[in-house]
């Protein structure tokens, strides 16, 4: 079944066609990739599903209902987390807090009973929240850290913590730009271990990369994106052989290139 | 992997072993705070009058500045517009004390109706301003403030350029300062625990992801206008008090004096000076430099100098110690512990293996709540 | 009443377009280097100042004194830049540098008063008392070639930035800061070299306001609260915006200042710029920024 769906997405940033008729689907369950050359619009894609800018047409839709150009805050709401390719989290805050913030709107509706209240100056995060944080915390391996200040994190860190957050408020599917960017060989072992297990619990996942073998080893389907514009969907053996592929980052098919699509 | 060292004040601390010593900790520092209050609270006992001016000056500056940063610095945006607050509460004592002809203790009954007012005014005031990016908002600030100073000097209400007299207050001169004294001592206490009470709340942690990143922060539910407004509006009840004890202190309503724009400067400086966006650092600022601004406004009755002086201890501390006093040192208390912890390591068993340095730091003694108490 | 209507319109577009030259010179600096020069009113006024005595005791023209306060102005805004704005770092650089700015100002405007005093000074110069008489009102010579100053000037800046090299490296750098090191620019360089010419414009338009005006130590926060104002109206970091604000807004206020009241023509100002931002925060030609900070 259908979870997220994008159809004919165009945007144009001035004289810039970002994406041209942008369509993408992403099965309930699934973890699919977006790969694609750089300037190839997939981060603009994530923009457009996430609320972070308005489609010139087009619309996206989650399980079938519409939500094109509501704001991301609403996105979130309604199930769709995201993270950044430049880790965004509250610096100053600890990693501790950080989870909190992001679990602000799952209190509000009363869910997991924690202890929402009307007074504001109630202490933030309740009792469950915060086991919940931990929890999740523990999974990616940062609780050690939850008392430090997000700003402490290396960059790696940051990219648990990005992901830890987005999960707390127990998300349909995840957006995930570039989780393996500039993060060192072990930590993205252990990143896309994290990544299949919360799959296996249920989470979709939508993921831009440019690491293929981080890509081909973790996507059951991939989609590439061209010039704003996809180009081919399979999953990734077919994908890493096609030949409109390597025309897509290398410019030129030759018969002697070799079959890897970076 | 999980935190099997105890962090103090940390929210996980359940364990049994750490129950004491929190426990400890946290009555030892009531008990020095109510200590340290007393101590406070007695010194109009003293009958030095000097002494009482110059702490009702104090007490008003820790009342600002902690109010200024409950806002400013929590949220990050810098407002240079405190003033138009004090002085509107200001304003308002004095037309209320004209028309109603109040006299004795009665004055103070309408410290509140100047926290209102100012209240009151703060929210279109906010609705206008908070829809800017930072730095147009400080200049917007500015902006209102010359437009206040302006409407004071030309409205009548306000009395013009000659401002609104205080009624007579028929108090013996030893004991004139101590009820400004006890007043303004409740506020700078107030001011601080409602700051503390912030700080750890939701509506507080939401404020400071703000500054940190608020468009992350709108995008994850928190409801940033509504947030930042209530931060202003309080941060304005507090001047409008403020001010209004002012104009009976200073027993006059003068629009240069009510809209001073040195006033949201100064207070700047002392919470730059501690500390900006953290707890303590606007008492420990306003502490460190009331005295001493209050003392210089005295001595020095050239007050071009003092000007020069401000703005070259301001331009030292934003390049020299941008974070403020209390951060910097902690920071480097902080550094001094990890380098002794790193030591003890180096002799005992290996360090943890991975994410070193972040768990060297983590392991440092400081209570690790992050929060700059 | 055409004769007043056109006084007011006159010194309003001449006016305009002195204050425009300050407004250019910030808006400048505020879209390269992305602070806001809150020193720039008192820096005009230090213009003054300093035509003021290369007048007063050295009987120099004020035109020819240019020649002088111009490349002073520069070394000063440079050295400005260099040793208080560019070592902040960190990410809240734009509030610091803002607070900086301002401690510049109060400092210079405590010299002011310590080398000048409090009291009000003018230049008297033939170009003010000496008109040209237009459509039944006498406007002093010295609007009109203070209005060709600014044109002058502008014209200069907009040859400087799209003829030149160097202005070549200040678009990019407005643009983005990380893209133009990549490619090889001196982004210090181009800070410091655009504050200075930021500085160096204040100095005609501080000769042109004391010729104008009197002045005083004082003058200097007025007068930085209707630059911001007018950058702000313009949207920050439009040239063509800052110009076009100044003149509108001191249109404006000079209308105010003979048909109503002068007391309120300041206060229309500040409203007018409230009112603007109610509906665009970006000011008029202001980009909508997404950026947190």
């Amino acid at each position: 079944m259908t979870l997220l769906r994008a159809e004919g997405i165009c945007k144009a940033f001035g004289g810039v066609q970002a994406l041209r008729d942008c369509s993408i689907d992403v099965e309930e369950g699934s973890i699919a990739g977006l790969i694609g050359p750089n300037g190839s619009g997939k981060t603009t894609l994530f923009n457009m599903i996430t609320g972070y800018g308005r489609v010139d047409s087009g619309d996206v839709y989650l399980n079938e209902k519409k939500i094109t150009n509501l704001p991301p805050d609403k996105v979130f709401a309604l199930g769709i987390g995201r993270t950044f390719q430049l880790t965004r989290v509250f610096h100053r805050l600890t990693v501790m807090e950080n989870m909190i913030v992001a679990a602000h709107h799952k209190e509000r509706s009363g869910q997991q009973g924690s202890g929402r209240s009307l007074n504001p100056f109630a202490r933030a995060g309740g009792p469950a929240t915060r086991k919940r944080a931990m929890e999740l915390l523990e999974f990616t391996g940062i609780a050690k850290l939850a008392g430090d200040r997000a700003e402490t994190l290396s960059y790696g860190q940051r990219k648990l913590l990005e992901l830890s957050y987005v999960m707390i408020a127990d998300p349909e599917i995840i957006l995930l730009d570039e989780p393996a960017g500039g993060v060192n060989p072990t930590l993205i072992g252990t990143i896309a271990d994290r990544i299949r297990e919360l799959n296996k619990q249920g989470t979709t996942f939508l993921i831009v990369e440019h690491n293929m073998e981080f890509v081909m080893g973790l996507c059951d389907r991939v989609t590439v994106l061209d010039f704003g514009c996809p180009v081919v969907t399979g999953p990734p053996d077919v994908i890493r052989n096609d030949h409109r592929v390597l025309d897509a980052y290398l410019g030129t098919a030759e018969e002697d290139d070799d079959s890897s699509a970076a | 992997m999980s935190a099997s060292r105890p962090m103090s004040a940390s929210p996980m601390s359940a364990s049994p072993m750490n129950a004491s010593p929190v426990r400890a900790n946290a009555i030892w520092r009531i008990a020095a705070a109510v200590a340290l209050l007393a101590v406070v609270a007695a010194v109009p006992l003293t009958s030095n009058v000097t002494l009482v001016h110059v702490g009702v000056f104090v007490l008003m500056y820790v009342g600002m500045a902690v109010s200024w940063n409950i806002f400013s610095g929590f949220s990050g945006y810098i407002s240079l517009g405190y003033a138009v607050f004090f002085g509107s509460g200001l304003y308002t004592v004095a037309i209320f004390s004209k028309h109603l002809n109040l006299t004795g203790s009665t004055v103070f009954a309408f410290l509140p109706v100047g926290a209102v007012v100012a209240g009151v005014i703060a929210i279109p005031v906010g609705l206008i301003a908070l829809r800017v990016r930072r730095h147009t908002f400080v200049v917007i600030t500015i902006a209102i403030f010359f437009i206040f100073q302006l409407m004071a000097y030309n409205f009548g209400f306000t009395g013009g350029s000659a401002g609104i007299l205080p009624p007579y207050l028929n108090w013996d001169p030893n004991t004139f300062n101590n009820p400004f004294y006890y007043i303004a001592l409740i506020v700078a206490v107030g001011s601080m625990v409602l700051a503390w009470g912030i700080w750890g709340s939701r509506f507080g942690l939401q404020l400071r992801a703000i500054r940190d990143d608020e468009d992350r922060a709108r995008g994850l539910g928190v409801k940033t206008m509504r947030v930042k407004l209530i931060a202003f509006v309080i941060s304005a009840l507090i001047a409008g008090v403020l001010g209004g004890l002012y104009f009976y202190f200073q027993q006059e309503a003068l629009p240069e004096f009510a809209f001073n724009p040195f006033l949201d400067l100064t207070i700047a400086l002392m919470v730059f000076v501690g500390g900006f966006g953290t707890l303590w650092g606007p008492v420990f600022g306003a502490l460190l430099l009331e005295p001493y601004l209050g003392y210089a406004q005295l001595q020095i009755s050239n007050s071009y100098v003092s000007e020069i002086v401000l703005g070259g201890l301001f331009l030292f501390v934003i390049l020299v110690l941008p974070r403020g006093i209390l951060p910097t040192a902690r920071e480097k208390l902080t550094a001094l512990r990890a380098g002794q912890q790193r030591r003890s390591a180096a002799k005992g068993a290996s360090p943890p293996s991975g994410m070193t340095a972040s768990a060297v730091q983590a392991g440092s003694g400081s209570p690790s709540t992050g929060s700059m108490r | 009443m055409g004769s007043r209507l056109f006084q007011a319109l006159a010194d309003g577009v001449l006016g305009g377009g002195v204050y425009g030259l300050m407004a250019v010179g910030l808006t400048l600096i505020f879209g390269v280097l992305d602070i806001i020069n809150i020193a720039q009113g008192i820096l005009v006024i230090l213009g003054s100042y300093l035509s003021y005595v290369l007048w007063a005791h050295l009987h120099i023209d004020v035109f020819l004194g240019l020649l002088i306060t111009i490349p002073l102005m520069f070394v000063l805004g440079v050295a400005i830049q260099w040793f208080f704005i560019r070592p902040l770092r960190g990410r809240e650089r734009t509030s610091m540098s803002l607070l900086a700015s301002y401690s510049v100002a109060i400092i210079i405007e405590g010299l002011l008063y310590q080398v000048f005093g409090s009291n009000y000074q003018s230049i008297q110069t033939k170009y003010f008392t000496n008109t040209i008489k237009v459509f039944g009102y006498y406007i002093p010579y010295i609007y009109l070639y203070g209005f060709g100053l600014a044109v002058l000037f502008v014209a200069a800046v907009y040859y400087m930035l799209y003829r030149t090299q160097f202005g070549r490296s200040v678009r990019a750098t407005m643009q983005d800061q990380t893209a133009a090191r990549l490619i090889g620019i001196d982004v210090n360089r181009v800070a410091a070299l655009t504050f200075g010419i930021g500085v160096a414009v204040t100095a005609a338009g501080g000769m042109v306001y004391g010729s104008i005006n009197s002045f005083s130590p004082n003058s200097g926060a007025d007068l930085i609260s209707r630059l911001l104002a007018i950058i702000i109206l313009g949207g920050m970091g439009s040239i063509v915006g800052a110009l076009g604000a100044a003149v509108i807004m001191i249109t404006l206020e000079s209308l105010v200042d003979v048909f109503w009241n002068p007391n309120w023509s300041v206060v229309v100002f500040y409203a007018v710029l409230v009112l603007v931002l109610v509906f665009r925060p970006q000011g008029i030609l202001g980009r909508k920024e997404a950026r947190a900070q």
